[in-house]
């Protein structure tokens, strides 16, 4: 990178318009070098328990169904204790592991911009040669990706882990709290909790409440997706064959949306498991919109703000 | 050419306006002081000037007719905010490396050699530093940029003597050497007295007067004479201010011209200081005293 | 230098302390500074309360309607059951994962902020050299804000207790299940006062508001899963009540000391 040294006259305007991007990349690894250490630090802590626990998840797991003969007292105590203790911890981390994207959201969004606001210092930032516009684009985008890629790597671990659980309490790849956390769902849903973040950070211009904000902001996304957008996702099948769903819940059951009756006849609404991939797919591509025209309106509050 | 010009340029934040019906001028390679009280217009001003803020009224150009909002703009202007803003958890080190990354023009070389000339360790972190040093190091952040104009809001604010006097040493420096254009707020005048070539009065978030510090001085007289006729004459010469003290009354005028004006028998005339000057102006009691501008008088119209 | 003296007048207090400023003046000044939090947590729980009472009395009537079909395996009660087991299974479980966040979304939001802001910041400046002093100021707010989420959480368990009721047969879970567990009796309020206390010490122990909610979020969570996977096998009594009591016990003591080290860390703070 060659940088000029020599006094320049004023008066001389020989530099070209627009600065290199690549001068941003140390400009965000510099400010941003504790967050970003510190969430890889947690993730790789959670990681190597996940990968401690998953090993004995993986073990209880093949004991049991290599257990001979399946009926007997021996077979049926390491039954309930998987039931049991294994299960248990599996289905709190599951439910933690719902949770991980805002968290990672609301710890790295808010944070890129309200902390300027709130400290004054994008009153330096703002000034530099750079310009606020290219230097927000530059900030989002690489921490936006830095940290999609480490959420994708961790739903990967987790998926690892989670896998003995399947059939398990009736679920499948396809129930809400599992399809979050597997494929590249998990890592869209922690860049929208990011841009989320990001955005509130700068309409609201203090950290603790952007934080709130996001949180709320997040949860009734979530809440939304699952209760309304996924009924309607274009992957489901309306039937009045009852005769799928007789059987016991495998992980390649299919999985129920919802069920009415007309008349007299039940129908119902289901995803079957191998379409899977377009549902995450579906998911992620809309998600992944929505980051970028959050992204966007970002920039465009930056760029329109007065002081 | 102006390093800044603005015309009619107002900024209002819901009902009130913080500055309004500003126009003026301010030509290149001054130290141009900025002054008035707190509230005045000063930082709002200044913001506008950098383009963090956006007018609500009017324009403000720079270098010659460049957008404040144009980024090219940013090439050519460093600003110093008030209380130095510097990235508290960043060492000292690290902002210069940073401003390098953000900024075309950077000397380095030459940052460094004036921030170890100061004394002031490179790896501490900024947050930790006393207040003059950590304006020093904004004001070398900003002149390593190689500016054409340079803009530092409230920076004496929160220095002791000591520290001002090195920091006024520095701008002075960077003026003499580099040619850079120098617009410095403060709301205590006694610092710039000396060393402003350009004066500019806000107060109330109006313009009271700005100008070339010479051409001020030599329009403006103060007359004293006995109170008695002190209404009459002010009637007459639309003083800017008029003080009384028992006997004696003192109207501070603005002429047309330089000196040699005859002044009225009984009265006699004394130039008049910066800091009279920029006092009456924010606290004036003349006719006219809450437009813009104010009127200037012909002393020789009175001599009848 | 002259020092001007003067004779004491009689009656004027000599030596005496001065009378320390009323605690009550603390109510405002807590109120004011924390008004996002005072507002946001009792918001927050009406939302809860209102969810409850919505869903809770139509869930007691699927289950009522469920346990009384007749015969089991038709497919009319079969439709029953699916959909107990799947839309108000959900809502159930939803309301019940909510609650069980709340603890240490509260520790992560509130407990901080309320010490650590002011060093961040450097208002502790003004704050600490107020007539109250600094201990009255810190006991106060950790006390009056404490006391508040306490007091809600309790309230919100018990009507979580009866909202949950008839999943505790169709999931196959005892009052003793951990996740359930928690959510009644005076489990949940004393993890909730605890969660509040951890977050205060971790911000006056590490002094910045994001590093401290980090913090707070790993140790009260390392903290819930050591008593669920272990702690709670090793106490000496196993039935409901006791075993609630117990835990609201240690949770208490714990509580307790958090509070006492944060107010010796202000104490013993040096700007």
């Amino acid at each position: 990178m060659t940088v000029l040294t020599l006094p320049a006259q004023p008066g001389q305007n020989t530099e070209p318009a627009h600065l290199p991007w690549q001068r941003m990349v140390w400009v965000t690894w510099r400010q941003h070098r504790s967050m970003l250490i510190g969430v890889t630090a947690v993730l790789a802590a959670v990681s190597i328990f996940l990968l401690i626990a998953g090993l004995k998840v993986h073990h209880d797991y093949s004991a049991l169904i290599n257990c001979r003969p399946a009926s007997s007292d021996a077979c049926a105590t390491k039954n309930s204790s998987f039931n049991n203790a294994d299960w248990t911890m599996g289905n709190t981390i599951l439910i933690l592991m719902n949770l991980a994207p805002v968290l990672l959201g609301i710890f790295t969004g808010p944070a890129v911009l309200a902390r300027e606001l709130e400290t004054g210092t994008f009153r330096y930032a703002w000034t530099q040669g750079i310009g606020r516009v290219r230097w927000t684009i530059a900030k989002l985008t690489l921490l936006a990706v830095v940290i999609t890629i480490l959420a994708w790597a961790f739903s990967q671990l987790f998926a690892w882990f989670f896998d003995p659980f399947l059939g398990f309490e009736g679920m499948n790849d396809l129930a809400k709290t599992v399809f979050d956390t597997r494929g590249i769902d998990f890592a869209a849903w922690t860049l929208v909790a990011f841009t989320i973040g990001a955005l509130l950070g700068m309409l609201i211009r203090r950290i603790i409440p952007a934080m709130a904000a996001t949180l709320g902001v997040y949860l009734g996304l979530d809440l939304l997706t699952w209760l309304v957008l996924r009924q309607d996702y274009p992957v489901a099948i309306d039937t009045t064959n009852a005769g799928l769903f007789n059987g016991p819940s495998t992980p390649n059951s299919p999985w129920i949306l919802k069920t009415w009756t007309i008349g007299n006849t039940p129908w119902w609404r289901y995803i079957p498991v191998s379409r899977f991939w377009p549902m995450q797919l579906i998911e992620s591509g809309w998600l992944l919109v929505l980051a970028i025209a959050l992204g966007a309106a970002t920039v465009w509050l930056v760029r329109r703000r007065a002081a | 050419m102006n390093v800044i010009e603005t015309a009619d340029l107002g900024k209002r934040y819901g009902k009130a306006w913080a500055l309004r019906d500003c126009t003026l001028a301010i030509p290149e390679g001054r130290l141009a002081a900025l002054v008035g009280p707190n509230g005045a217009g000063k930082s709002t001003l200044m913001n506008m000037a950098v383009g963090l803020t956006l007018p609500s009224t009017g324009t403000v150009t720079l270098l010659g007719g460049m957008s404040a909002t144009a980024p090219a703009m940013l090439q050519d202007i460093a600003f110093m905010a008030q209380d130095a803003p510097l990235y508290k958890n960043l060492s000292v080190a690290d902002m210069l490396h940073l401003t390098k990354n953000l900024n075309w023009r950077f000397d380095h070389a030459r940052a460094k050699a004036r921030l170890v000339d100061l004394g002031i360790p490179l790896k501490k972190k900024a947050g930790k530093l006393s207040g003059g040093q950590q304006a020093q190091v904004a004001l070398t952040l900003a002149l390593a940029r190689r500016p054409r104009l340079l803009v530092l809001d409230e920076p004496l604010a929160a220095l002791d003597p000591l520290a001002r006097q090195d920091f006024m040493g520095t701008v002075m420096t960077a003026m003499a050497d580099d040619g850079v254009s120098v617009l410095l707020s403060s709301h205590a005048l006694a610092d710039l007295e000396r060393v402003a070539d350009f004066v500019v009065v806000l107060g109330g978030g109006e313009l009271r007067i700005a100008g070339d510090t010479d051409e001020l001085l030599a329009e403006h007289r103060l007359l004293t004479g006995p109170a008695s006729e002190a209404d009459r004459l002010a009637g007459l010469l639309s003083p800017i201010q008029v003080k009384r003290a028992e006997a004696q009354a003192h109207l501070l005028v603005r002429t047309g011209g330089p000196a040699s004006a005859p002044v009225p028998p009984g009265w006699e005339a004394h130039p008049v200081s910066l800091e009279e000057l920029v006092l009456a102006y924010l606290r004036p009691t003349g006719i006219g005293s809450s437009s813009a501008s104010f009127p200037r008088t012909e002393l020789t119209e009175v001599t009848r | 230098m002259t020092i001007l003296t003067m004779p004491a007048q009689p009656g004027q207090d000599t030596g005496a302390e001065p009378r320390a400023v009323p605690w009550q003046g603390m109510l405002w000044v807590t109120w004011r500074q924390h008004r996002g939090l005072l507002i946001s947590v009792p918001a927050t729980f009406i939302v809860a309360v209102i969810v409850m009472l919505i869903e809770g009395p139509k869930i007691h009537h699927d289950y009522a309607t469920l346990m009384a079909c007749r015969p089991m395996a038709s497919p009319a009660c079969q439709q029953l059951s699916n959909y107990f087991n799947s839309t108000d299974w959900h809502e159930g479980n939803g309301v019940h994962v909510a609650l069980l966040a709340v603890p240490v979304l509260l520790a992560m939001f509130a407990g901080p902020p309320i010490l650590a802001r002011e060093l961040e910041n450097g208002t502790f400046r003004y704050a600490w050299t107020q007539g109250i002093g600094r201990l009255r100021w810190t006991v106060a707010k950790l006390t009056f804000l404490g006391a508040m989420v306490t007091i809600l959480a309790f309230v919100i368990s018990q009507l979580f207790t009866w909202f949950f009721a008839p999943f505790l047969t169709t999931e196959n879970m005892t009052v003793l299940s951990p996740s359930v567990f928690d959510a009644r009796g005076v489990s949940y309020a004393a993890w909730t006062l605890t969660a509040f206390c951890m977050g205060a010490f971790l911000g006056m122990l590490v002094r910045r508001i994001l590093p401290a909610m980090v913090a707070t979020l790993g140790v009260y969570l390392a903290l819930a899963a050591a008593t669920w996977f272990y702690l709670r096998n090793h106490y000496p009594v196993s039935t409901f009540w006791p075993m609630q009591f117990f835990e609201a016990d240690w949770l208490l003591i714990l509580s307790v000391l958090l509070i006492a080290g944060t107010v010796w860390l202000v104490r013993r703070h040096a700007a």
